[in-house]
């Protein structure tokens, strides 16, 4: 149902250009909709249809992260690349982190996160869910989630488990 | 007054995305050199992308055409598929590097190495 | 004034694309081109945002979108190559 409402209502999104949307546009976005589910649908057997994407709290939550711990981890990111770049002060490193996510779409978040903040990039995720990252500057060889990706471990869990 | 604020949008953009050019040169490895290049491109990009919104944004109070709110929509647009896609292609470019048997230049610690040494994958 | 300002960024962009070009050619390693693709399929859509705001098109950040989206399968290909899947 998520990804229903999420494609009919990008598709009325792209094809609004000033004015009203006639209805053979709406009737378009049903149907192009209509196919987009049946084919995720094809690709994973088994799925139930379900309103849980569809949960508000889960909407405005996933926005506020968007803007405040996200946005505030891309600009310390970036900043700390830079001096990075100019520099040369790497010392790298593969490390293991196990922040025990089962949900594809979380670990999905967590590794997307991961790759766009400080210092930090997913190389693997195994079978049991642990994640192999890729650290410019390793402080610890056996570093804590905090260590590595602050908060970001708590929202995934909390936004989309 | 856009002016201005557009111009220290651009120059904040340009300026990553020159470090995201330049690291490609600056660091040893493809690791690394994913680093610099999706970080610094990717904000850069946005900063860019920004700059257009509020050139926008203010054409749009200026003359009321709702010709550049849609400007505003499709670049936020462009700018949410560029976040998403980017992260996620760095992250396939890095496992596929790992697993065809590039390590990382100058590594300290190597843990997925390990892991797959011990199951009697790819070595050295 | 303000136009001149995206043609001059415009260019520059341009000009870090062609860069990230002598990566693509010199690259050790197929991961390095590939890194370097990555790179210049970022630059191009900014550039096709600046160029748009430039020339007052919106049909340029459509092409930018779809650019994007093509990119990140083009990247996904070349990852499922290297790891010897196709």
């Amino acid at each position: 149902m998520f990804i229903f409402v999420v494609s009919f209502l990008m598709y009325l999104l792209l094809v609004w250009s000033g004015g009203g949307i006639p209805l053979i546009e709406v009737l378009i976005a049903l149907i192009l909709a209509s196919v987009t589910m049946a084919a995720f649908r094809s690709w994973h057997k088994g799925r139930k249809i379900s309103m849980r994407g569809l949960d508000p709290k889960r909407w405005f939550g996933f926005i506020y992260y968007l803007f405040g711990p996200f946005a505030v981890g891309l600009a310390k990111a970036n900043i700390d690349v830079a001096v990075r770049v100019i520099t040369g002060n790497i010392r790298p490193g593969i490390i293991k982190v196990d922040p025990g996510l089962t949900s594809d779409l979380a670990k999905t978040m967590l590794a997307d996160s991961i790759t766009l903040t400080p210092g930090t990039l997913t190389v693997d995720v195994d079978e049991e869910g642990a994640f192999y990252i890729h650290w410019i500057y390793v402080e610890d060889e056996n570093p804590s989630e905090e260590q590595v990706y602050g908060s970001f471990g708590h929202w995934a869990r909390r936004l989309a488990e | 007054m856009t002016f201005l604020i557009v111009g220290i949008l651009i120059l904040v953009g340009l300026f990553f995305n020159t470090l995201g050019a330049f690291s490609l040169y600056r660091f040893p490895d493809v690791y690394t050199r994913l680093h610099g290049a999706t970080k610094c491109t990717t904000f850069g990009t946005l900063f860019t992308m920004f700059a257009v919104v509020a050139y926008s944004l203010s054409k749009l109070i200026e003359k009321g055409e709702a010709r550049f709110g849609v400007f505003i929509i499709h670049g936020a647009v462009a700018t949410l598929v560029l976040l998403i896609t980017n992260a996620t292609g760095a992250h396939a470019i890095a496992r596929a590097a790992h697993r065809s048997g590039i390590f990382p230049a100058r590594a300290v610690v190597d843990r997925l190495e390990e892991k797959e040494e011990a199951k009697g994958g790819v070595s050295r | 004034m303000t136009i001149q300002i995206f043609l001059f960024a415009a260019a520059i962009v341009a000009l870090l694309a062609i860069a990230a070009l002598g990566r693509l050619v010199a690259g050790p390693t197929i991961p390095d081109r590939a890194v370097a693709l990555d790179t210049m399929n970022t630059y191009v859509v900014g550039l096709m945002m600046l160029l748009a705001a430039a020339y007052d098109s919106v049909v340029m950040v459509d092409v930018a979108i779809v650019y994007a989206a093509l990119s990140f399968v083009g990247t996904m290909f070349i990852a499922r190559y290297i790891e010897g899947e196709v």
